[in-house]
């Protein structure tokens, strides 16, 4: 597969927590433009790769760029800088639950841009309104809405930057199969109408179905031997289906199987990128 | 035999090395709190909500402390006074304590249990709903947003709330002194003002202003570092009061024996006068 226009590299990335290794030598490349879905059994380390192209975590060695430039050679002004092309959807939302919604999704624009509170308050209504939010809520507090909103609210929060790449860490997970799908939705229609680069840590092969152009599947460093890659796949929907590797037949089942000959109907969207329907 | 020995001396040096571990946490956690505060100083918006949870929320609390360690004082030390015919100095004695020994200590282990724990708590379970990654993802410095202010807050407003302590903890001493025991009014107050020096009043303070540091800093860094889940939140908030008052009662000799000699270094004299003025 051609991986041109690296927006994500890591390179013979290590990450270890204490003496458990978690990543040993792991290789990733994300082009800009796709949406890669990254997959695998609980432990296999699929978050503290995400943790780590974002730097929430730092590596024990390796090589992580940026748009093409090594992060430790970054200055931390422009490492911040860069940072702000990145968004990042957390597992639990991550609201800061001191804060209204609208304190919420005007954060990022508060901290790091010397704007007016008019052009703050009408992006965050912009990006609410994007994520099928109204301004009602915007004087309410994360415990106040339901979990399905909280995500969507996290979703605009880390939108009001305008990111190229945009982090989802299980993106539907504890949600009911409405809110999963709904999710799934605005994942797409961030990616049609923004041209976002998208990287999904997920355990729901729905949402790969319905959002992924590239997988990724991961194993447990500690199943492995030495020399072999921790990267146990890397492809299409379709490949992943019809692969016979023992280790993704067991975490694929037979789901993929009869789901992939039924095209996933993607969300048609309006040209405000509002889906919908 | 060989395990029973070696336990107790691999106990120790774990906890030597946890110790010096933790010191040095700590250390480099305050050069990192010291950096944010040179990028900028906290905006308006973050630092009011702070300022009034630490301040204005603790004053029912430094209130109840000063009040009650100023009766306490005048009860334990009129007995003593009044064997040797000494109990019209009580307002010195209690004026004395409270500024320079009791109501520094005593307050901020109070705020070190109400500020503190608080901080702790709600920095771990900042940690550990990922708020405080998502700070970081949003482009803001987390130490800079969340210790910065509440290190500020803690800094300027316990020395404040310290001196209010003192002057309840003076007040209270005198309304017992002189309605309970029966001490003349003016006698203690003029004792209180012969003995009680300015330097008394800032010594007090200066330490204060370092237990305000000290609690900022260990709340704040056990709240960054706190264990998952609910029991890592908890023992977070504990360990920040257990660690905190180590600290007051540490720095607490430490600023005295340096204060004091310090004093007599400027006033050499002051040792025999106020022996004499004891005596008078």
């Amino acid at each position: 597969m051609n991986r041109t226009n690296s927006t994500i590299e890591i390179q013979d990335v290590c990450c270890m927590f204490g003496s458990q290794k978690v990543l040993w030598n792991l290789n990733l490349n994300i082009s800009a433009g796709e949406t890669v879905a990254i997959v695998g059994e609980s432990g296999c380390g699929k978050s503290v790769t995400m943790k780590v192209m974002m730097q929430l975590l730092s590596q024990t060695s390796g090589t992580l760029q940026w748009f093409g430039k090594d992060v430790r050679l970054m200055t931390p002004d422009e490492r911040r800088r860069q940072r702000l092309k990145l968004g990042y959807l957390f597992q639990g939302a991550a609201l800061f639950d001191s804060l209204t919604i609208y304190e919420n999704v005007a954060f990022g624009l508060r901290q790091n841009n010397e704007v007016s509170e008019n052009s703050i308050r009408e992006t965050v209504l912009t990006r609410l309104s994007e994520v099928g939010l109204s301004a009602d809520i915007v004087n309410k507090r994360p415990s106040e809405i339901s979990g399905g909103m909280q995500k969507r609210v996290g979703l605009a929060r880390a939108l009001a930057l305008g990111p190229e790449v945009m982090f989802y860490d299980e993106p539907t997970t504890g949600l009911d199969p409405v809110n999963s799908r709904r999710i799934d939705d605005l994942i797409h229609s961030v990616k049609e109408a923004h041209g976002v680069t998208g990287i999904i840590v997920t355990h729901d092969l729905r949402t790969v179905q319905r959002v992924a152009d590239r997988i990724v599947m991961l194993y447990p460093r500690s199943k492995l031997a030495d020399e072999d890659s921790q990267v146990v796949f890397d492809g299409t929907l379709d490949e992943l289906a019809s692969s016979d590797d023992p280790r993704i037949r067991e975490y694929i089942g037979d789901e993929l199987h009869v789901s992939s000959q039924h095209q996933v109907k993607r969300p048609q969207l309006e040209n405000t990128g509002r889906i919908a329907g | 035999m060989a395990t029973t020995i070696s336990n107790p001396i691999t106990t120790i040096g774990r906890l030597t090395q946890e110790f010096f571990c933790g010191f040095g946490g700590l250390a480099v956690f305050s050069l990192r709190m010291l950096a944010g505060m040179r990028r900028g100083l906290p905006k308006r918006h973050t630092i009011v909500p702070i300022l009034y949870e630490v301040g204005v929320r603790s004053v029912p609390v430094v209130l109840v402390t000063g009040t009650f360690i100023g009766m306490v004082m005048a009860v334990q030390t009129y007995n003593q006074f009044k064997m040797m015919h000494m109990e019209s100095r009580l307002g010195a004695i209690i004026t004395m304590t409270l500024v320079s020994e009791l109501g520094p200590v005593l307050a901020a282990t109070m705020l070190a249990g109400r500020v503190g724990s608080a901080m702790a708590a709600e920095l771990g379970t900042m940690r550990v709903t990922e708020q405080v990654h998502a700070i970081s993802a949003l482009g803001a410095d987390p130490v800079n947003y969340l210790v910065v202010p509440r290190f500020l807050a803690c800094v300027t407003l316990i020395p404040l709330l310290t001196a209010i302590a003192d002057s309840v903890g003076i007040l209270a001493g005198w309304l017992f002194s002189w309605q309970v025991l029966g001490i003349n009014s003016q006698h203690y107050w003029m004792y209180a003002e012969q003995f009680v020096t300015g330097w008394d009043v800032v010594a007090g303070l200066v330490k204060s202003v370092f237990f305000g540091c000290a609690i900022a800093i260990i709340a704040c860094r056990q709240g960054f570092h706190c264990g998952a889940g609910a029991e890592g939140v908890g023992r977070a908030a504990t360990q920040s009061f257990v660690y905190s008052f180590i600290a007051i009662l540490g720095l607490d000799f430490l600023l005295t024996v340096v204060l004091n000699t310090t004093y007599y270094l400027i006033w050499p004299q002051a040792m025999s006068l106020a022996v004499t003025g004891w005596c008078r």
